[in-house]
């Protein structure tokens, strides 16, 4: 097949006309928003399918190359997050048309703020530039917050005010690191830099803000003390797109920035690995701790977010493309969780984890999706979770770094008892009446995406050649 | 000798002052206006690395200041929208204690 590197424009293009119109059409904003998200996955599509054809593509905007215009540039590790992209995207548009009947005023403000949020991840998986990636860093966060906001309410909006002002400082971080490396390098383009790396200062400084920024909006323990308020209390498609995609952005950005310039020393690599095992056992536990379901699935993200960190102090290529298939895995089991849990409190329910014994016979498909959706988090075979663990857990024994098998094991122990935590109370018997289902398309949305995160395990032949050459 | 530096160190400044200001104070305002400080903080450090010499500057930075300016109004704009509607709704403009929206 001929390679068309025109599809990379049209992935950042298509929802950002789609949003455009959206705004413009709010009396067929569900059409519009429905029909550009098949047309956004089918750029995404069409940039993968070229990636694993013909290797890396690089598209010049306006013909203007770097290092005076501004390149966008695909390679493996961005197709696999566009794909992630577009499989939560197409789910969480389907589950979003049902979700928001509810809430007559919704619709309109949901579809083009989430358009905007497609467009800024397709942008920012797709961006060679630095500074570029500031812009898609806010776009995205500022779409993030205002869909936070949409479920009103005081603890909502406060949720939404904390959320958007740790992101301002976050990507403030990253805008102070790129001028004093463009100061240092003459350029913004980062493979041009990753040529022109600076030494000591000139790279420790710049390169500290950054991470700072980034694990500041990726939410890594200790940081992460405003993640589980906005996810819990998001609507939840808006919880299903923040969780699985909008924190994998910035864990994205960090990997590029750490294969691309990778610091001396191994102190702060060592600093991450303990973070991430201090967030997995952390998260894990306050997740066994909450009352709410979506709170207990807001936990769990920070616990699986733990666990990718664990790749930095061990820095092989096993390591990097485990972490890189767990957080891909993650995406789409998480997506499931929240969507199922929003299945649950679609029709008025309510998400107390005592109470969910009335909903197993209510809606079997959403427990199967939340089960499903639990098997990858806990990554037992042959799910995705499972690939992306057991690459760690191999790069962690071929270093003799034992520690972080154990925290991985451990981990996994912990996930799966708050995953059963949940199905166990559905399983009992009920003596009130049973809930009324909510809707087949919400239900088969996210028990597709958990199938999908299962289905993960078995794509792993087909998606590994993609990171060839691209991690270090 | 020429006055960049110090442009610079008045960038950092600014950007440390913010900072402080954006963690220690409470009212939402004050936030918003901390965050505006640092912004103002990272332009200024931009400009003055890209001012090579007399005669000499580089364009980039300012290009790049331009776009953080359109997007620094956005995001105020963003946050002090939702600081109205947080205290229409809670009656305050302070973020409440972590603890009490965590359960």
């Amino acid at each position: 097949m001929t390679v068309w590197p025109g599809a990379l424009p049209c992935c950042v293009a298509l929802p950002l006309a789609g949003a455009v119109l959206a705004f413009l059409l709010p009396r067929r904003v569900v059409a519009v928003g429905l029909c550009a998200a098949l047309a956004t996955a089918a750029g995404s599509a069409l940039v993968v399918a070229n990636v694993t054809a013909g290797g890396a593509l690089r598209y010049a905007i306006g013909g203007w190359g770097a290092p005076l215009g501004i390149e966008l540039a695909a390679d493996g590790l961005s197709a696999l997050m566009l794909a992630a992209t577009a499989a939560v995207g197409l789910a969480v548009s389907v589950h979003a048309r049902d979700y928001l009947l509810a809430a007559p005023a919704a619709p309109k403000a949901f579809w083009p703020l989430w358009l905007f949020l497609w467009s800024a991840l397709n942008a920012l998986f797709l961006s060679a530039d630095l500074f570029n990636v500031y812009v898609t860093l806010e776009l995205m966060g500022l779409s993030a917050v205002a869909l936070v906001a949409l479920a009103g309410g005081a603890a909502a909006l406060a949720a939404a005010m904390r959320y958007l002002l740790v992101s301002l400082l976050g990507s403030l971080g990253w805008l102070l690191g790129v001028s004093l490396l463009y100061h240092a390098t003459g350029t913004l383009d980062l493979e041009l830099m990753a040529a022109r790396a600076p030494h000591g200062l000139a790279l420790a400084v710049p390169f500290g803000a950054m991470t700072a920024g980034l694990l500041l909006k990726t939410g890594l323990f200790p940081f992460h003390a405003w993640l589980p308020p906005a996810h819990g209390s998001a609507p939840a498609p808006v919880s299903a797109l923040l969780s699985a995609l909008v924190i994998k952005a910035s864990f994205y950005l960090l990997l590029r920035l750490w294969f691309a310039l990778p610091p001396h020393g191994d102190g702060l690599a060592l600093l991450l690995g303990v973070l991430g095992a201090a967030a997995a056992l952390w998260g894990s536990v306050q997740a066994l701790r909450q009352r709410r379901l979506k709170l207990l699935v807001a936990y769990s993200t920070v616990a699986q977010l733990g666990y990718l960190f664990l790749a930095f102090p061990l820095g092989t290529e096993l390591a990097w493309r485990g972490a890189v298939y767990l957080a891909l895995s993650h995406a789409l089991a998480k997506g499931a969780m929240f969507l199922a849990a929003g299945c649950v409190t679609s029709r008025g329910g309510d998400d107390d984890i005592g109470r969910l014994d009335r909903v197993a016979q209510g809606m079997p498909l959403t427990l199967a999706a939340f089960a499903l959706a639990g098997i990858s988090l806990a990554g037992l075979p042959p799910s995705g979770g499972f690939v992306g663990k057991w690459l760690l857990l191999q790069a962690a024994f071929e270093q003799g770094q034992y520690q972080w098998a154990v925290v991985l094991l451990a981990g996994g122990l912990l996930t799966a008892a708050y995953v059963f935590r949940v199905i166990g109370h559905a399983f009992m018997q009920s003596p009130g009446a049973a809930v009324r289902g909510a809707p087949g398309t919400m239900q088969w949305a996210a028990l597709l995406l958990a199938f999908g995160a299962v289905a993960l395990g078995f794509l792993a032949p087909w998606a590994a050649p993609l990171l060839d050459g691209v991690v270090p | 000798m020429s006055s960049a530096p110090l442009y610079a160190a008045a960038g950092v400044a600014l950007f440390l002052i913010g900072l402080h200001a954006l963690v220690w104070q409470r009212h939402l305002v004050r936030k918003i206006i901390a965050v505006n400080v640092m912004g103002s903080g990272a332009s200024l450090l931009l400009v003055a690395l890209g001012h090579a010499g007399p005669g000499a500057t580089d364009p980039v930075p300012q290009a790049m200041v331009i776009t953080g300016i359109v997007v620094a109004v956005s995001a105020t704009g963003l946050a002090l929208s939702l600081t109205l509607r947080l205290a229409r709704a809670s009656g305050q403009v302070e973020l409440p204690r972590p603890r009490d929206d965590d359960r």
